[in-house]
């Protein structure tokens, strides 16, 4: 399964159109990971904590795209975007969407 | 008695400042240690091809090999001493100068990782490159607990004819 987010996949062409696709996951974060948050607050820095979760969530959520386009019989997903929201605390939804399309 | 909410009030005072002077401190350290790790990863990676064009201008040797979507991210946050003059600073308006290097900093960590991901994949280039932006909520849900900035893109993988 090819993946790009760009309109067109280099050195190849299309030549079938099956639609948008799309997954989406929630995600929360243990309590242990929002205490360091919440120190790293005083101080600044990355939260480690927070960029696994949402690195974790956006693998997911591709991993539900891709499927779906498979299931749709197509071997390609370009222009495919992402979305993040921070629904509650500690808690972030990531959808990622794209069009399946089949290329050779 | 009214000693004793004086001292309250110092007490609670004093650890304010503590917290303020604690948050400036470490965090000034940290940003320029980090600043300093940004400089030496660009210098590393200057060789690697990364543009923001969606179609790949390809030089005559290159024929592409593969190509896959490649992700970099960061979440950073902010110290308290930053939220502290943004607060005030909202009062008059004008730049916040407290977050800017946040968010500088974020941006090149965030293409950095893309790069570096791309690299290690056995990735020549990156087209498409795209950043996003967007807010984390803090565990108490008041206010902001950092930013993220996404940067994503096509990477390419070369092979060359002859």
């Amino acid at each position: 399964m090819i993946v790009s987010n760009t309109e067109t996949v280099p050195g190849k062409k299309i030549v079938g159109f099956y639609g948008v696709v799309s997954g989406s996951t929630v995600r929360a974060k243990h309590i242990g990971k929002d205490i360091l948050a919440g120190l790293k607050n005083i101080v600044g820095g990355e939260l480690v904590g927070y960029t696994e979760l949402l690195k974790e969530a956006r693998h997911e959520a591709m991993q539900r795209m891709i499927g779906e386009a498979q299931r749709l019989g197509a071997n390609a997903v370009v222009n495919v975007r992402f979305s993040t929201s921070s629904i509650a605390q500690g808690a972030a939804e990531l959808f990622a969407y794209g069009t399946a399309v089949r290329v050779e | 008695m009214g000693l004793e909410n004086f001292s309250q009030l110092a007490v609670t005072a004093g650890s304010v400042c503590v917290f303020l002077l604690l948050g400036t401190l470490v965090g000034t350290r940290l940003e320029r240690a980090h600043y300093r790790r940004i400089r030496e990863r660009e210098a590393r990676m200057r060789e690697f091809r990364v543009m923001t064009l969606r179609t790949l201008p390809v030089p005559e040797d290159w024929s592409v090999e593969a190509c896959d979507l490649v992700t970099g991210s960061v979440v950073i946050s902010l110290d308290y001493f930053k939220r502290f003059l943004a607060r005030v600073r909202m009062l008059i308006g004008g730049r916040l100068r407290s977050y800017e290097p946040l968010l500088d900093r974020a941006r090149r960590e965030a293409l950095l990782r893309l790069q570096e991901e791309a690299a290690l994949r056995g990735y020549h280039a990156v087209f498409g490159v795209r950043l996003e932006t967007s807010r984390v909520a803090n565990a108490n849900g008041n206010g902001t607990a950092g930013v993220e900035i996404l940067a994503f893109g096509t990477a390419v993988k070369r092979s060359t004819t002859g």
